[in-house]
């Protein structure tokens, strides 16, 4: 369980990215903040691994304040993947996978093994072991960054936009890798993104932000459909200008589910 | 006879090629010189660099204090150091470090600079420590630039050090190009500059592959496809 008790950061120069913000995060569940760029949410997350230190409040994983964690054994204890991978150009995609392990002192042929492992979870061909991340497509180097995240099995996985800068078609394949991967391994996923859709599919908890770290509303995917807390919230999840309204249709003695266009979207069972 | 066919005269003539006074022993002084100088500016400047690119620190001063030293005239350093210091090969070797230092304090803190400021974030955010990121991640990827900082200190420090002889003592190359000009004979001085040339035109060669190899290693690797 992560929790967030009353954070605030003011950045040097006196702007406040987060104030008093308060969230638990329960295990082995996906929780996605979504909103705009400039509400915080990647400082809300980086808060978990030290990578940001709050200016006020405390950040806890099962009770225990991060601060009062080792910076460094707290993210090699974390996994922790980055828009456009943030893999080390110079080592080889096997390499880049064992990062952490080899910084544990873990054994070549063991960090071999597992890395090896963890590229074939990832649904990663192992004959890429050797290449470089420059020789790999932007969807195979965002699969090496899950695997470098998984690699040492952490409890949480921290996602940053991971899946901003792949094409729409490979960022389908990824985001339903992801769901089949968590239906397997359950982390505590921590995941950021500014796209409402990714953040539904994926979160089973989201967290809409507004401007400075506000909490918008918190809930399931169909607790915010259902009653959007305001304004601001009804026109971030599309609700505003009937995007997301759907309505039936008979034909045939067949009830077809038709969006706000009028155009098919399937048929209702049950 | 022109000064031209006198120096390969001078140049080919086996008398030139032994002994504690031929090319060979010289080119060896010369090079045992621009060594030592390297090592001792490296000592100061690889280190420094290396803290400036990696913290960000103190950034502005070394752009500002290498420019300075940059703009020394190593001959006036040599005459005021041997003031001092009595004139030996102390004062050639002092002369000679502030030359080779903006160079090599620049290719560092370049190289570090170099680096993109997400990969060393990555690094940092998957556990590595702050040596961690310098040595695996920061100076393996600024490998090209720190190269290209030893190749120019080097070559500067190569032609420079024909200043050697400027005090007694010390020899190198310096000694046919300031010796030939003291009697007037002119040969020996073309000849003694076409041997440093010679030598820096190798030594810049064996940089460059270097270099070469260093980058190719990420930049091109052979594609399996």
């Amino acid at each position: 369980m992560i929790e967030y008790r009353s954070v605030g950061k003011t950045f040097s120069g006196g702007n406040a990215a987060v104030a008093d913000f308060d969230l638990v995060i329960p295990s082995h569940t996906t929780t996605v903040f979504v909103g705009s760029s400039g509400c915080g949410k990647t400082t809300l997350l980086r808060m978990v691994n030290r990578m940001v230190e709050p200016t006020s409040g405390q950040v806890l994983i099962d009770d225990v304040d991060v601060a009062s964690r080792n910076p460094v054994e707290l993210r090699r204890s974390i996994g922790y993947v980055m828009q456009a991978s943030g893999l080390l150009p110079h080592r080889s995609v096997l390499d880049n996978v064992g990062t952490v392990l080899r910084l544990q002192g873990v054994s070549r042929a063991e960090t071999r093994r597992r890395s090896l492992e963890l590229m074939e979870t990832v649904g990663l061909d192992t004959a890429l072991a050797d290449r470089y991340p420059h020789q790999l497509s932007g969807g195979q180097q965002q699969r090496v960054g899950v695997a470098r995240a998984l690699v040492t099995d952490p409890n949480i996985l921290l996602m940053d936009e991971p899946f901003g800068a792949v094409d729409p078609i490979v960022r389908d394949e990824l985001q339903a890798e992801l769901l089949r991967l968590q239906r397997e391994l359950g982390k505590t996923i921590v995941f950021v993104t500014h796209d409402i859709d990714e953040a539904f599919l994926l979160g089973d908890q989201v967290v809409i932000l507004a401007k400075g770290g506000q909490r918008a509303q918190v809930g399931t995917p169909a607790d915010i459909l259902a009653a959007p807390a305001n304004d601001f919230v009804r026109s971030f999840v599309g609700l505003d200008k009937g995007g997301r309204e759907l309505h039936v249709e008979e034909r045939d003695g067949v009830q077809v589910v038709v969006d706000a266009q009028g155009r098919a979207t399937g048929v209702l069972k049950g | 006879m022109s000064v031209a066919s006198d120096s390969w005269d001078w140049l080919t003539d086996s008398a030139n090629w032994s002994g504690d006074a031929g090319i060979p022993h010289r080119t060896l002084e010369h090079l045992q010189y621009t060594g030592l100088t390297i090592a001792i500016a490296a000592v100061i400047a690889i280190p420094l660099g290396l803290y400036i690119g990696h913290t960000g620190r103190f950034r502005g001063l070394a752009v500002a204090s290498t420019g300075a030293l940059r703009a020394l005239p190593t001959l006036g350093v040599l005459t005021l150091v041997s003031l001092n210091t009595g004139i030996n090969l102390t004062a050639t070797l002092v002369a000679l470090v502030l030359l080779a230092i903006p160079p090599l304090l620049a290719g560092a803190y370049a190289g570090l600079e170099s680096v993109d400021p997400a990969t060393v974030d990555a690094a940092r955010a998957v556990g590595m420590t702050h040596w961690q990121v310098l040595w695996r991640v920061e100076v393996p990827l600024a490998f090209p630039l720190l190269v290209g900082g030893f190749r120019s200190a080097t070559l500067q420090v190569i032609a420079t050090a024909t200043i050697a002889p400027q005090v007694p003592g010390p020899g190198g190359l310096g000694v046919y190009l300031l010796g030939g000009l003291a009697v007037g004979d002119y040969p020996r001085v073309v000849g003694g500059a076409v041997i440093v040339i010679v030598l820096a035109l190798v030594v810049d060669l064996l940089f460059a592959v270097v270099q070469r190899l260093t980058t190719r290693r990420r930049v091109s690797t052979p594609d399996r496809v």
